[in-house]
């Protein structure tokens, strides 16, 4: 007899614990076992079950019994093995067999810290809810009396302007012969500022993302610059730059970040004397959206030869940057001083801004970098930004959402009169919804001269599974079954470079004609609507007092 | 839409030719309000052009509180001119119209005009501020040699209401406007013209990027960027800032409302300084629809269109006597006898350009600089 403890299986999950159940369907799979072979983290396997079937064969009714070994799909219980909905299993199925289905009743959390290890994971915020840029309405239609303007037909001009701006009263401008010259006696130090286009592309690694991915990425985004016309450009992420891009012209629609971390930044300053181009811009990040106040974090199993060469590393460590940046004292000392060594280091010919996460503390960063004339501009990462790995607990309860925080910083900057002077970028849930033009125009009507994107980019041109279901989202682990995150090969191989690029190519142009067809009917189109808060409504009371737009219903 | 009507000469002229201007050209607009801007005064006061006359409206209470203020403050009432008031169906009289002149306080007798400019202005606010959540003081301009009349109502009752037809008022420059009352309730500080130290302007259509506009330049920290009843007053705050307080010539104003392509400006020879302008003045770009027409201190007039010119004007005349109108019939009423084949219906690039003493009116574009 066997003893109780082994009969009862208390010791075992459930199946109701998980968050994805599988739904396997016996009577279409073929045995194929592709499904088992492609899962990323084993959550089903082969198993062969020995079966009672009663069955009759003659003319009448005989039945009798037999026992039968059937092969069949089993989904396994361990909880570090279990589903994460991703669903390629479906994909590869011949037969439709297969598919995961969200189990909203799971316990997942209560059991994901094996070993006294809080659960790490990539992805964003895990909340599928309606989030309050998707709430904000455009409600201030030009119309009669002043009519609205002709998305196709009149020109608009869907830019941006990053970079340091003068004051008005300080242009080092002389009159002669009632035309303006720059007055060259007057040695007013004139900050260098980029036309962009007023969506960029946030920082995701090299090492986070897999060669593919950044490949497409950095083809597309040269693509649209250079056959387009649509000036975008995209940011690093910490972890250093292919040195063939460092010298390529193609480094001016690159922005480099530097973190705690400093990974790459050996090879980079090496290689100044050797650039072509400047690069776009340089941002610091002291904090992201997604896990305030914690480091990065790239795991041992994705520091192959390639990553660890970039970023100056030995292979298959775990490369942590530090929460903070380890100089940094005070925000007046060490940030202003990070900034000008920055600047200095390309000639003061490049703009070089912070990226903070959304904090309720972001306005006395503000303030700080308002007073300094080197700040290029400061950028803010909402709750709802992403991250290839970090832990859940960071991702879904740390932070502080895009909406509110980039308003205050802006009728911050409105009541020094420096609105223009520092531009904001907002980041952080922008596109969760596929909203990505909506949510744009949003921020930049709440006050943003830019927002940055990086989850909707990885779902919209690779089709990353991960949602706010906490599908997939296993970026940290490199296993990723689309080939985005991961330095496996024969993960990697399956995304197609050409093909993220050009779907990066119908992104931007799509973002670029639904912009306008927001701004259009609104009577804009010269300059970009920054802080034209009249135009937006909302359906709560609580938010428009917020966010000091008008309540609409 | 409003109804624009301004008309510059080397001679005097009535008011009543604006009016009779904005009568023809009335379909556009619903008599909800007249402004008057006069500059360059003819008539009552004609010898009194260094003094500063102060224009507005009051009530009985009101009047004291004005008076009060203006004798605490150092000014020395020279002399007041008031319309004659009839009475119109339609319109409701208010206890005083007035037009008083002032001699300046001694202390600021021998000060530069810019500090008489900044002193005058300062009372202007401080008089509207007595007089603004009551209704019992309106002031709408308090400068040397202008005149500013408002009243809600259909211009050609209004100007009967004043009396104009048959005053001896009389300028070299008056700027008019028949109100179209669009989104905002009937509030005289809405109407236009809109005038600070010497700068004026009139516009017609709305400003889509008013609110950006506004914040930008409330944030200047020039105590006269207030108001903004109408979403067009921040036209005439524009100008005075751009060539009153940066001190750039004329023409850039049309840089800044409307800038140029990158592309655009690469060809021109000032780009360099156009690029930093388009760069610091970003916020203060319209995107109309819009004509605006003004006048700056010297006495220069003109006439400039938002890019997409959706809201098209046109300026003619002789020699001597220029209009500038929103319509092509205000012109013909205005100055029937002229060269029509020689009007000109400024392009989305051009600023029209009328000279003071209306000597000659030039195109500036903004492309061939």
């Amino acid at each position: 007899m066997e003893p109780a403890s082994k009969l009862d299986h208390n010791h075992h999950l459930s199946i109701k614990e998980l968050p994805y159940i599988i739904r396997w369907k016996d009577h279409r799979c073929k045995r194929c076992g592709q499904c088992t072979a492609v899962c990323p983290v084993k959550a089903i396997e082969p198993a062969v079950k020995l079966r009672r079937v009663v069955f009759s064969e003659g003319l009448l009714p005989e039945p009798s019994v037999n026992r039968k070994i059937y092969h069949v799909i089993e989904q396994v219980t361990d909880i570090d093995r279990a589903c994460t909905g991703c669903g390629a299993c479906a994909l590869v199925c011949p037969n439709d067999a297969i598919e995961p289905e969200y189990n909203p009743s799971n316990k997942f959390l209560h059991f994901k810290n094996k070993g006294g290890e809080g659960y790490k994971r990539g992805g964003r915020r895990n909340d599928p809810f309606i989030s309050t840029l998707d709430r904000l309405k455009f409600t201030r239609i030009s119309m009669l009396t002043d009519p609205a303007l002709d998305a196709g037909r009149h020109e608009f001009r869907v830019r941006t302007l990053l970079g340091r701006i003068l004051p008005s009263d300080e242009l080092p401008l002389i009159e002669k012969d009632g035309k303006l010259t720059i007055d060259e006696e007057n040695e007013r130090f004139v900050p260098p500022v980029r036309e962009i286009f007023p969506i960029m592309i946030g920082s995701m690694s090299v090492g986070a993302l897999s060669p593919p991915m950044w490949e497409g990425l950095a083809m597309g985004v040269a693509y649209l610059n250079e056959v387009e016309g649509l000036p975008v450009v995209m940011c690093t992420g910490e972890g250093g730059v292919p040195p063939r891009l460092l010298k390529s012209r193609f480094l001016k629609y690159i922005i480099i970040q530097i973190a705690s971390g400093y990974f790459g930044w050996d090879e980079i300053v090496h290689a100044i004397p050797h650039m072509v181009e400047d690069p776009a811009a340089i941002e610091i990040k002291y904090g992201q959206g997604a896990k305030p106040g914690d480091g990065g974090l790239l795991m041992a199993q994705k520091v192959l030869k390639l990553i660890a060469s970039i970023r100056g590393v030995p292979q298959f460590v775990d490369l942590a940057s530090p929460p903070t940046h380890q100089t940094k004292y005070s925000i007046e000392e060490a940030v202003a001083k990070m900034i000008q060594s920055m600047s200095m280091a390309w000639g003061f010919r490049v703009p070089v801004y912070p990226k903070i996460s959304g904090t309720k503390t972001a306005r006395s960063v503000l303030n700080n970098l308002a007073r300094n004339p080197y700040a290029a501009a400061l950028s803010i990462d909402g709750e709802d930004g992403g991250t290839g790995a970090a832990y859940n607990v960071s991702i879904d309860k740390m932070g502080h959402p895009i909406a509110s925080n980039i308003r205050e910083c802006y009728l911050d900057l409105v009541k020094q009169g420096k609105q223009n002077e520092l531009p904001l970028i907002a980041a952080g849930g922008v596109g969760k919804k596929g909203n990505l033009a909506a949510n744009a125009a949003a921020l930049i009507m709440l006050g943003a001269s830019a927002v940055s994107i990086g989850k909707y980019i990885m779902q919209a041109t690779a089709n990353c599974f991960g949602d706010e279901y906490n599908r997939c989202n296993i970026c940290n682990t490199g296993k990723c079954p689309r080939g985005i995150t991961t330095q496996d090969p024969k993960l990697y191989r399956r995304l197609d470079s050409d093909k993220v690029a050009e779907r990066l190519v119908e992104v931007f142009k799509a973002a670029n004609v639904e912009l306008k067809k927001i701004f259009a009917p609104m009577g804009r189109s010269t300059e970009l609507p920054i802080g034209m808060s009249d135009g937006l409504s909302v359906d709560d009371k609580a938010i428009a007092d917020r966010l000091e737009i008008s309540y609409a219903c | 839409m409003c109804r624009l009507s301004a008309i510059t000469s080397n001679k005097y002229f009535s008011p009543m030719e604006n009016i009779l201007a904005l009568e023809t050209m009335k379909e556009g607009h619903d008599g909800s309000g007249l402004g008057l801007t006069l500059k360059d005064l003819g008539g009552h006061f004609e010898k009194l052009k260094s003094y500063p006359i102060l224009s507005g409206i009051c009530s009985k209470n009101g009047a004291k509180v004005l008076d009060d203020y203006m004798e605490t403050a150092g000014f020395k009432l020279k002399d007041i001119w008031a319309p004659k008031i009839r009475n119109v169906k339609g319109i409701t009289k208010r206890d005083h119209y007035f037009a008083r002149i002032y001699d300046y306080p001694a202390s600021f007798k021998h000060k530069s005009f810019c500090e008489k400019e900044d002193l005058l202005m300062n009372v202007r606010i401080a008089l509207r501020k007595l007089g603004e959540s009551d209704g019992s003081i309106f002031v709408f301009s308090f400068y040397p040699d202008t005149l500013t009349l408002k009243e809600v109502g259909d211009p050609l009752q209004v100007a009967e209401f004043f009396s104009l037809d048959c005053d001896n008022l009389k300028a070299k420059i008056i700027f008019a406007q028949g109100r179209q009352n669009t989104n905002y309730a009937i509030y005289l500080y809405a109407c236009h013209p809109f005038f600070i130290q010497g700068y004026c302007t009139m516009t017609n259509g709305e400003n889509t990027a008013f609110v950006p506009i506004r914040e930008f330049l409330t944030g200047r920290g020039f105590p006269g960027y207030i108001g903004y009843n109408s979403d067009s007053e921040v036209f005439t705050h524009i100008l005075h800032y751009t060539v009153r307080q940066l001190r750039f010539p004329l023409t850039y104003y049309k840089d800044v409302i409307t800038p140029l392509k990158e592309s655009e400006i690469e060809k021109r020879q000032d780009s360099k300084a156009l690029k930093l302008i388009k760069q610091s003045l970003r916020p203060l770009c319209i995107d109309g629809p819009n004509v605006v027409i003004g006048f700056i201190p010297d006495g220069t007039c003109f006439m400039v269109h938002d890019a997409k010119k959706l809201r098209p004007g046109v300026v003619g005349g002789v020699k001597g006597k220029y209009a500038l109108m929103s319509e092509e019939c205000g012109l013909d009423s205005a100055i029937p006898k002229r060269d029509k084949s020689k009007d000109i219906f400024p392009m989305k690039y051009d600023m029209v350009i009328v000279k003071p003493q209306a000597e000659e009116v030039e195109i500036w574009n903004q492309l061939q600089n």
